[in-house]
């Protein structure tokens, strides 16, 4: 069949090209597994004031490893929590001693909380059962930073990786006539949007499921879901990239201008697609984000797998995905009318 | 005389203020081998794309086998060669056959079949399995032939195709199109080069997008007066 036809040699390209191959794979792994040793590293020395602690309680605990300060009360340790001379407090008023965050920088919160853990383990004779009381002078929440942002990086590296792939590849079947050629030949261009669509289709499939696999199961991030929802959701963001890119090829005339569109057009997605707080982004900006494609992914992907919902909550945000699909795939129809009137 | 292939009725096109193609009319008939000869810029490449359906005339229509181009079971029974080779340099010269072969819809034994013969045609089939990014201008060339030669067709649009192919090849070319013609293949191509031209059924002459003259190579030598084609042409140009 001609569709099969291009989904093969489409493939039999993408295998050729081991080294955009790679990229395409290990890029995001290695960005991500970058970020995951800034956000969730064991560098950071955390500064912990220490109040009201008898000294024979002091030497049953294990202290290296962080910068301590004693305080007679509470009063004291709280006016340096606030002037950020500290980042947590333990209050030894009680077994297990309390906590008080900071609380505003989750890689933080995330350190001190492991460090604390670490000291009081001999006090906690049976494995550490008991639950500290813990709170938060600004901000809460107990998960790591990589953990918050992770889905939207991981629908981020999809989209961007598909949106040049395909736009290169589709420009390149313009800029050297190969395109003409198809459109001489039966080939129906509805035939040609969707021989591109399942060819990379397959390919994306495999790629996603490889990143998220990784981000998952190797860098350990947050994954309350299943994991299917989180394939579906990426194939359906790339279905997205995967058009939009070859719409946009056709607006370029070669690779160059095709790089152009990603700050234009894919990095400001993000700012969109909360990795950033959206309440911070001011009001006459953030109307944007509805009309971009990574929003919804960003969300159907945080909710699958910080919060761990299923069909019912991402169902909406997949709608919006396939319905953006079939825009751009109509457009592109539509442009290879330039060529071929039939 | 049967009805013919090829049937352009004052096909106009232009490129926003630009005129390129003026009110061509032309038939060519089962059988023939047409020569469309004409400087750099003439048209010739705009007026064979619409053939093909890629385009339409502003003005005019095209009939294919006797039907309205474009269409796409027309298109089916037309092997086209562009200006510029169209191939996948990344795949080897059996890949980009085995796709086109596909696209025409052979499969099978037929398509193995079809695709040693047509890379005999070209001599290519030492080559099949060599990368076409590692082929030499005229060997991209030949392939570009093989391909639009693939799925028999009755109708053949060849835009220079003998560009970049030495003498001795272009001599073999040219025989293989002489038993595709005995075959009942029709087959139109442009050219710039005279001792080519020579060897058409019928020419066309095409300048600024006008045809000048149209016949036989006697004919035109004939009603010039000169001594080969290119003085003819020559002669249709400046009166
Ligand atoms: N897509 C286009 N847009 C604008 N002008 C065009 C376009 N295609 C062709 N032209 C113009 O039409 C004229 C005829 O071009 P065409 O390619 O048909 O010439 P040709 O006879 O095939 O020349 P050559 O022998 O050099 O291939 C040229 O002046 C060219 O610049
Ligand atoms: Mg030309």
């Amino acid at each position: 069949m001609r569709i099969t036809a291009l989904v093969i040699r489409i493939l039999r390209q993408i295998v050729r090209d081991k080294r955009t191959m790679a990229l395409l794979i290990l890029a995001p792994i290695l960005v991500m597994s970058m970020l995951h040793l800034v956000f969730n590293g064991d560098e950071y020395t955390p500064k912990v004031g220490l109040v009201d602690l008898s000294e024979k309680i002091e030497t049953q605990l294990y202290l290296e490893n962080a910068k301590l300060e004693h305080y007679e009360t509470e009063k004291l340790a709280k006016k340096d929590l606030s002037a950020k001379k500290l980042d947590a407090y333990l209050v030894f008023d009680q077994m297990p001693p309390s906590v008080v965050l900071e609380g505003s920088d989750p890689s933080v919160n995330g350190a001190v909380m492991r460090w604390i853990q670490g000291a009081l383990k001999p006090l906690q004779p049976n494995g550490g059962n008991q639950e500290i009381k813990t709170d938060y002078l600004f901000g809460s929440g107990d998960m790591g930073q990589f953990d918050y942002f992770g889905p939207v990086l991981l629908g981020f590296f999809v989209f961007f990786f598909v949106f040049l792939i395909a736009g290169v590849s589709f420009l390149r079947e313009r800029t050297t006539g190969t395109l003409e050629r198809l459109l001489t030949s039966p080939l129906r261009k509805w035939e040609i949007v969707a021989g591109y669509i399942m060819g990379f289709g397959i390919f994306t499939m495999i790629q996603a499921a490889i990143i998220a696999w990784y981000a998952i199961y190797v860098l350990g991030m947050l994954m309350e879901g299943a994991f299917g929802y989180v394939l579906l959701i990426t194939l359906l963001l790339s279905l997205t990239a995967l058009t939009l890119g070859i719409l946009l090829s056709s607006f370029a005339n070669n690779e160059l201008q095709m790089i152009q569109f990603i700050p234009l057009i894919v990095v400001p997605q993000i700012f969109f697609s909360g990795l950033f707080n959206l309440e911070t982004i001011s009001e006459w900006l953030s109307w944007v984000g509805p009309f971009t494609p990574l929003y919804y992914a960003a969300e159907a992907l945080r909710n699958v797998m910080v919060r761990g919902f299923g069909w019912d909550m991402i169902y909406k945000d997949l709608l919006m995905l396939l319905a953006f699909s079939l825009l751009f795939m109509v457009l592109n129809i539509a442009a290879l009318r330039r060529y071929r009137k039939i | 005389m049967n009805s013919p292939i090829v049937s352009i009725q004052h096909v106009s096109k232009n490129y926003g203020k630009q005129q390129v193609l003026k009110d061509i009319s032309l038939e060519i008939y089962e059988g023939e081998i047409f020569g469309l000869l004409g400087p750099s810029g003439a048209g010739k490449t705009t007026l064979v794309k619409q053939l093909a359906g890629l385009e339409e005339p502003a003005q005019g229509e095209n009939y294919i086998f006797s039907e309205k181009m474009p269409r796409l079971d027309l298109i089916k029974r037309i092997g086209y060669m562009a200006q510029s080779d169209a191939l996948y340099t990344d795949l080897t010269a059996k890949e980009n056959l085995e796709f086109f072969a596909a696209l025409y819809g052979l499969s099978g034994k037929e398509k193995r079949q079809r695709m040693i013969e047509v890379m005999e045609l070209v001599s290519l089939t030492d080559h099949m399995h060599k990368m076409v990014s590692d082929y030499s201008g005229g060997m991209k060339r030949r392939l570009s032939l093989a391909i639009s030669l693939l799925h028999n067709p009755g109708l053949l649009i060849l835009d220079e195709p003998t560009v970049g192919i030495d003498p001795v090849l272009r001599k073999s070319i040219w025989e293989s199109f002489k038993s595709l013609k005995e075959n009942g293949t029709t087959i139109l191509v442009t050219t710039h080069v005279m001792d080519e031209a020579g060897k058409c059924d019928r020419l066309g002459m095409i300048r600024d997008g006008q045809l000048i003259a149209a016949g036989t190579p006697e004919e035109l030598m004939k009603q010039t007066g000169a001594a080969n084609i290119e003085d003819a042409f020559l002669a249709y140009g400046g009166a």
